[in-house]
């Protein structure tokens, strides 16, 4: 006698423990007063919502060229339609766009092959990045050479001004501030305390006050007809006023790391530099990871400042757009805009370093 | 060690920047303008009808016009302008540092700016004045009734100043309500929150399109205070302040000799004196300035006489509409007037 054995079919789990309903269950309606809050929560998100999306997608006018085309009963997202090329490249010259979206294409090849892990010479794409492409940049952007017009950095606005200050604050505030750091942890008296003092200073003065000083007080004191260009003030003023930030951070990375670590690597008979740049530093910058991508956030976002000494920035030139009489009263649309361009750059921030610090984790993870 | 070379290359390579930017200061500002092939001018950093870059990025504005039409006469051409915008706080900074050579911003004209900052005004290009918005609804005519009202107001010390002063003048009672910025007064001003609006005409003007129903309201007839508004240059340089003082009275006089931009090629040939002596066809009146004889035509010809600048920035023809009122010529009543040209 064969008996064939059959297997019985996995049933799938109650329907009360899986699906949608067990999860509103769960973790929306699990008692009497949770389900209370949950449905006073929707009501407050209806009643947030419903406006919203009718203000600015239903009633929204999207297609045309003036503001006759706006019914005003939704929002005018012709407006931004209109400015769009101006708020991404402020004022510079129609025809010379090209070069702002070589360089800015340029970059982003850069810093995609330094991200991907797969692509081989990093070490030589990270030197064409730091030292080539800044030079490559400004030719480019400036101009001036090899038959390129001159483009005035007055002209240079918006979203491209934006990333230029981060770019160069970062790229100037990082290795400055790493110097810093170990200038205040050093044993030598007049280097730790020129750090010490350059520190507090640059921390002690909020950013608004170094900018007003940069473009007010400085021409006063340059001799008559010198005058410093207002976006190298402005860079001057940033990177230092970062690299005093990022001093901070290095230097709580530098103290997480164990004395033991550097005095191994003495009896193994390392120098100064050899210890820092081969066994310290990259322990400690590996941990610096949230606290410098938190830096750079805000060096981004702090780069608007610069609105208040006459330079167009992202929101400097939205601000500008909204003073235009043909374009009066849609102020709104203008921030939400702005805001929204900022969002994504500093959210895709966040993501990579949330990234980068999985791949770099090594053990160190509390 | 290696931090302290960083700063040096820092401070290095600004210098140089610094240097190569600016010519030398020796030359007068007609030179300097000339060898650097534009007129640098400050503006406003946005300002409806007076300076803001329009949709093709280009600037656009009664101030603006200022700055095209000294391009004009001294290039003949009214796109050599290096536009450098200035908030109210660096505006005379920028002037007496010599970032700009001509602060068109909108900038009231009073002793203590024409005395103690170093600085001349050339003329006036806009007489403006602080007035009132009101809703019609509220059914008043004439500011005096407006005893016991709420008065949004941006802040800024002279226009709240003026407004406590007219009130105690004339011994009313008001409830001020003060902004930050001109977008908030008009919330406030639309959410009812006062029943009237303050500020410069030239700005309530602006401010009642950005009004969901900019019929609904009002600007009284009341002046309450004297804005000339007006280009100022360094002092020290009678040949520049000349330069930028005419170029402004050619725009008037080309108005009140009907010369424009469209039909000025046909009055090259005029046999109006007034006109000839205007157009640099009698005579060189450009020469005294360091000009060329036909300066006054290229302005004309590439920025419009007044009227022309007017209407089509904040007059009729542009969505802020304001009257020409006591800015018109003083031939229409208004109190514009220029020295003759001969």
């Amino acid at each position: 006698m064969i008996h064939n054995h059959k297997m019985i079919e996995a049933r799938p789990a109650p329907s009360n423990t899986i699906g949608p309903l067990a999860w509103l269950r769960a973790n929306l309606f699990s008692g009497p007063i949770n389900s209370l809050f949950s449905l006073l929560g929707l009501y407050l998100l209806y009643l947030l919502l419903v406006p919203t999306i009718q203000w600015g997608l239903i009633n929204a006018d999207w297609v045309g060229t003036s503001r006759d085309d706006c019914s005003r009963e939704g929002a005018c997202w012709v407006f931004i339609n209109a400015r769009f090329t101006q708020f991404i490249y402020g004022l510079y010259p129609r025809s010379e766009l090209w070069r702002v979206d070589l360089t800015f294409a340029t970059f982003a090849g850069l810093i995609g092959w330094l991200m991907i892990p797969r692509l081989p010479f990093k070490r030589w794409v990270a030197l064409v990045t730091l030292v080539g492409f800044p030079v490559f940049a400004y030719f480019l952007l400036y101009g001036g050479h090899f038959g390129l017009p001159v483009v005035q950095t007055h002209r240079w606005g918006g979203l491209m001004l934006t990333l230029v200050l981060a770019v160069v604050g970062m790229v100037g505030a990082l290795p400055i501030g790493i110097l810093l750091a170990l200038g205040r942890r050093s044993q030598m008296p007049i280097v730790k305390s020129f750090c010490v003092v350059f520190i507090e200073f640059w921390r002690g003065v909020p950013l608004i006050t170094v900018l007003f000083m940069a473009s007010v007080m400085l021409p006063l004191f340059m001799p008559t007809g010198v005058s410093v260009d207002r976006l190298i003030r402005a860079f001057i003023g940033i990177t230092l006023f970062q690299s005093a930030y990022m001093a901070e951070v290095v230097r709580g990375g530098l103290q997480a790391i164990p004395r033991g670590q550097e005095e191994a690597a003495a009896a193994l008979g390392m120098g100064y530099w050899k210890r820092m740049g081969l066994i310290v530093l990259p322990q400690a910058l590996k941990m610096m990871i949230p606290g410098i991508v938190n830096t750079f956030i805000s060096l981004f976002k702090d780069t608007t400042l610069v609105m208040i000494i006459g330079l167009f920035d992202l929101l400097g030139i939205v601000q500008a757009a909204l003073s235009d009489s043909r374009w009066l009263g849609f102020a709104l649309e203008g921030y939400i805009f702005a805001a929204f361009m900022f969002w994504i750059f500093c959210f895709s921030m966040s993501r990579y370093s949330q990234y980068l610090e999985r791949k770099l984790h090594t053990g160190h993870k509390r | 060690m290696m931090y302290k070379n960083n700063k040096l290359v820092l401070l290095t390579s600004a210098t140089v920047l610094a240097v190569g930017a600016s010519a030398m200061a020796s030359a007068t500002t007609l030179e300097d303008t000339v060898n650097r092939g534009a007129v640098q001018c400050g503006v406003s950093d946005g300002l409806p009808g007076f300076s803001s870059p329009d949709d093709a990025g280009e600037w656009q504005g009664l101030d603006v016009d200022v700055c095209r039409a000294v391009a004009a006469a001294v290039f003949g051409d009214a796109e050599a302008v290096r536009y450098v915008p200035l908030n109210a706080v660096e505006r005379f900074t920028a002037l007496q540092s010599g970032e700009v050579d001509v602060l068109s911003r909108n900038t009231t004209w009073t002793t203590t700016r024409d005395t103690t900052l170093g600085i001349n005004f050339t003329g006036t290009n806009f007489y403006d004045g602080q007035g009132f918005l009101v809703s019609s609804d509220l059914g008043i005519s004439s500011a005096m009734e407006l005893d016991g009202a709420a008065v949004c107001v941006q802040s800024g010390t002279t226009t709240e100043l003026n407004l406590a002063d007219y009130f105690r003048a004339n011994d009313m009672e008001f409830d001020p309500i003060v902004f930050d910025t001109s977008e908030q007064t008009v919330g406030g001003f639309e959410a009812g929150r006062c029943d009237v609006l303050t500020s410069d005409t030239s700005q309530l003007a602006a401010l009642r399109i950005q009004l969901n129903d900019p019929d609904g309201a009002m600007v009284l007839p009341e002046i309450i205070s004297k804005e000339p508004l007006g280009p100022a240059v360094r002092q020290g340089d009678d040949q520049w302040f000349n330069i930028v003082k005419w170029s402004l009275f050619a725009m008037l006089n080309a108005e009140e000799f009907g010369v424009t931009s469209d039909n000025v090629d046909e009055m090259l040939g005029s046999e109006d004196p007034d006109i000839a002596r205007l157009l640099g066809e009698d005579g060189n009146y450009g020469e005294g300035m360091g000009l060329d004889a036909d300066w006054a035509y290229h302005i004309i010809s590439q920025v419009g006489n007044y009227a022309e600048s007017f209407e089509r920035n904040v007059g009729m023809d542009s969505p802020l509409q304001i009257e020409r009122g006591i800015n018109a010529l003083w031939t229409d009543g208004g109190i514009q007037y220029a020295p003759p040209i001969r």
